[in-house]
């Protein structure tokens, strides 16, 4: 194919100014993935905190109120200013490039989307700082106990912050679902864009029509706890459990805005390591979609055990997720079978994922059994459910899109070595602190405890999870060292790395401010192999 | 082949020069996130109102007789006209007619205030405040909030205004003119429910 004889960084200022007030989807881009990954190193510290003190039984390094305060923010940074950005970069970064577009719709406004992020974590954190400590209900922050056991005022920053982090999502999701439908170069039809593409439109969806009622709730919260409201107050005519309503009618569907990206990135690097086209492009659109609408009738899932939902509705809804999720596992394992697979690191996490979210799912449709979640529910089972489906789904995905655009967004690869390393270490972590949480959960131990009986039979476990949070951990470092040389002395990647498939590949790397010199040819959702095996003219 | 490019004469980026704009997409995205921030709200009111033995709860009954109800109805009524004024001034600028969009646009501007000072009139004379019960919460919630939009709504009519009078707006680049009335009539909407919610059927079980 044809290499793109552009400028490459020319057309760049440098400087600090100019990262502060660029409104280049790119640089956006790496901005959100910097931001996030500070606060997935940062959760991390918070979850080793929690990892440490549960190590043995009885209170040795903090009280229950710092544990409390320990647990809830490494939820709220880990699902709100880690998952859900991380994966906002992703799209800002490669959702313009794959469709052949210069740049968002609204480039001022995606910046702004951003920039409230570092401000929402700066806000949320300060809860440290203040007298009453930071936010301690948990990351649900159910009332009773978001109102009247923590008086001080970092729930109430906590509320803000997440007021925010709504606030930047909303207008990202507007600029994805405008960038989409109106920005796609000639050629590239809906059913020519690239899974990852059709994935950030559906979680545009689903942030656009779930994040405001999460807004309405924390607003109604705030009036609670502060002017003197009744919504969640059942002393006064309030009702406790519609917190738990509307908070779940977005936190639920927020559970696929945070894996259906993942599974976006998943789809464009499967095919690309095992050289086919991906499997059942169509009924792989069509399960995307499917999953979206059903994500808003399942929320009552979580609240089983008020006695308030409509028990088989919710039950039977849930499972039905079941189908399209098995349509996308299928296709994934097609597009793999007799391909020639290349286990470069993309691939690796790629696997990481297909294996540990299958396994999140399978545990997922045990609590979603009415009878099964009565038992389990607010176990250690569904700490293991969420961070197979959040960890050992998304962020392996996060990790197999870092490495697999790395190239394309810095110019140089990632050291597949440190990347193997990287990868094995945190296969090996997250399995040694998960997957003994199933068992504990089986065996009794609620969630959000900050001790427990030695005698339970929880003491081995909990001490074996807590060795694999530190190998997670130190999974990390190697990571980090590898950024920081190839940053030096990379092996310089070309255009076209990996023989892409999607558009991105089409410009140099990094990309120039505009994008693209000259398109290829769109005439499947593959517009560069198609170029680069003479289907079409580059 | 050599790409198709497609000549743009306007400054819109690829494909703005067929089917709805980018700004106005994105204005009828931003009031589909406001209708279910509002469902939320909505959804609390009717589960508090189910949820009480009566309704108004006792201490709120005085709340639904006639002579409280003029002023509402009288700004609802000036509200109604605004989002009519508010069209004649996006129809006015679509035929080029800058002059009819200012008077218009002025107009629908002085109808929000008025509307605004009504209700925050309105506000000093109920007998209740929000810590009063899930009534005051639900009522000063919704009517708040949808008060806290007609003014984000006079903000950006206030932005109109001005650049129409700079001269700003055409039978071809009015975007703004037609996103901005769309958001009013959003206002309108919401303001309609509510109204008929909170003032005219406020104890209809």
């Amino acid at each position: 194919m044809a290499t793109t004889t552009l400028r490459t960084s020319t057309g760049y200022r440098s400087g600090l100014y100019d990262w502060l007030t660029t409104t280049d989807h790119k640089k956006i881009g790496i901005l959100y993935l910097a931001n996030s990954i500070l606060m997935f190193l940062i959760g991390g510290l918070f979850a080793l905190l929690v990892r440490v003190e549960l190590a043995q039984p009885g209170l040795q390094f903090l009280t229950d109120a710092q544990y409390n305060q320990a647990f809830t923010i490494h939820a709220s940074l880990m699902l709100f200013l880690f998952v859900i950005p991380v994966l906002a970069g992703f799209g800002n970064y490669i959702v313009p490039l794959m469709i052949g577009a210069p740049d968002m719709a609204f480039p001022r406004i995606n910046a702004f989307s951003f920039w409230l992020l570092p401000l929402a974590a700066i806000v949320m954190l300060s809860g440290f700082a203040t007298g009453g400590g930071a936010a301690a209900a948990g990351w649900t922050e159910y009332s009773p106990l978001a109102q009247a056991k923590y008086e001080g005022i970092g729930t109430d920053l906590w509320i803000v912050a997440l007021l925010l982090i709504g606030t930047s999502s909303i207008l990202g999701s507007i600029n994805f679902i405008v960038t989409i439908f109106k920005m796609r170069a000639p050629g590239m039809t809906l059913l020519r864009m690239p899974i990852m593409v059709w994935t950030m439109l559906v979680t545009s969806i689903l942030v656009l029509m779930a994040t405001p009622v999460l807004t309405s709730a924390l607003i109604m919260l705030f009036i609670d706890r502060n002017l003197g409201g009744h919504f969640f107050d059942p002393a006064n005519g309030g009702n406790a459990i519609l917190w738990q309503n509307t908070f779940w009618f977005y936190s639920h569907p927020a559970v696929y805005i945070m894996v259906l990206p993942a599974m976006g990135i998943i789809s464009e690097v499967l095919p690309v390591f095992s050289r086919k086209p991906l499997f059942g492009y169509k009924a792989f659109v069509f399960a995307t979609a499917a999953i979206g609408a059903l994500g808003f009738s399942v929320w009552a899932h979580h609240m089983f055990t008020t006695g308030a939902v409509y028990l088989p509705f919710f039950s039977f809804m849930t499972f039905l997720i079941a189908i399209p999720t098995g349509v996308k596992f299928f296709n994934w394992i097609a597009t793999m079978f007799r391909g020639q697979l290349t286990f470069s690191t993309p691939l690796l996490y790629a696997l990481g994922f297909l294996t540990m979210f299958l396994i999140g799912g399978i545990n997922g449709a045990f609590s979603a059994a009415v009878p099964v979640d009565f038992a389990l529910h607010d176990t250690y089972w569904v700490v293991a459910h969420i961070h197979y489906v959040l960890f050992g789904g998304s962020v392996f995905a996060v990790f197999a899109g870092l490495y697999y655009w790395w190239p394309k967004m810095f110019g140089r690869k990632l050291n597949e070595t440190l990347g193997k390393i990287q990868f094995v270490f945190m296969f090996i972590g997250f399995n040694l602190t998960f997957f003994p949480m199933h068992i504990l959960g089986l065996s009794g131990m609620p969630r959000r405890i900050a001790d427990y009986d030695p005698n339970a039979g929880w003491n081995d476990l909990n001490l074996l999870a807590t060795i694999g949070g530190f190998t997670i951990a130190f999974s990390i470092l190697p990571f980090l060292w590898n950024v920081f040389i190839t940053s030096r002395s990379g092996e310089p990647a070309g255009d076209d790395p990996w023989e892409g498939n999607t558009l991105e590949w089409a410009t140099s790397s990094p990309p120039p401010p505009y994008n693209f010199d000259h398109l290829p040819e769109i005439r499947s959702e593959r517009p560069v192999f198609d170029a680069r095996h003479g289907a079409t003219h580059a | 082949m050599a790409l198709q490019v497609v000549e743009h004469e306007e400054a819109g980026g690829h494909g703005a020069e067929e089917g709805i704009s980018n700004v106005i997409l994105g204005m009828i995205l931003f009031i589909c996130s406001e209708v279910m921030f509002f469902a939320g709200l909505f959804a609390a009111y009717f589960n508090v109102r189910a949820n009480a033995p009566i309704w108004p709860p006792e201490g709120n009954e005085h709340f639904h007789v006639a002579n409280e109800i003029a002023l509402p109805l009288i700004i609802t009524t000036l509200l109604i006209i605004s989002s009519f004024t508010c069209q004649l001034g996006v129809w006015s600028i679509r035929k080029g007619d800058r002059q009819g969009l200012v008077r218009n646009i002025a107009v629908t501007l002085v109808l929000g205030v008025i509307f605004l000072l009504g209700q925050g009139y309105d506000y000093t004379q109920l007998g209740f405040t929000l810590a009063d019960g899930t009534f005051g919460t639900t009522f000063f919630t919704l009517t708040g909030f949808h008060g806290a939009h007609v003014l984000g709504g006079v903000i950006m009519l206030s932005v109109v205004l001005y650049r129409s009078m700079a001269g700003q707006f055409s039978s071809k680049h009015h975007d703004m003119v037609e996103a901005v009335s769309l958001y009013w009539h959003f206002v309108d909407v919401v303001w309609i429910v509510l109204f008929s919610l909170l003032y005219l059927v406020p104890s209809a079980n």
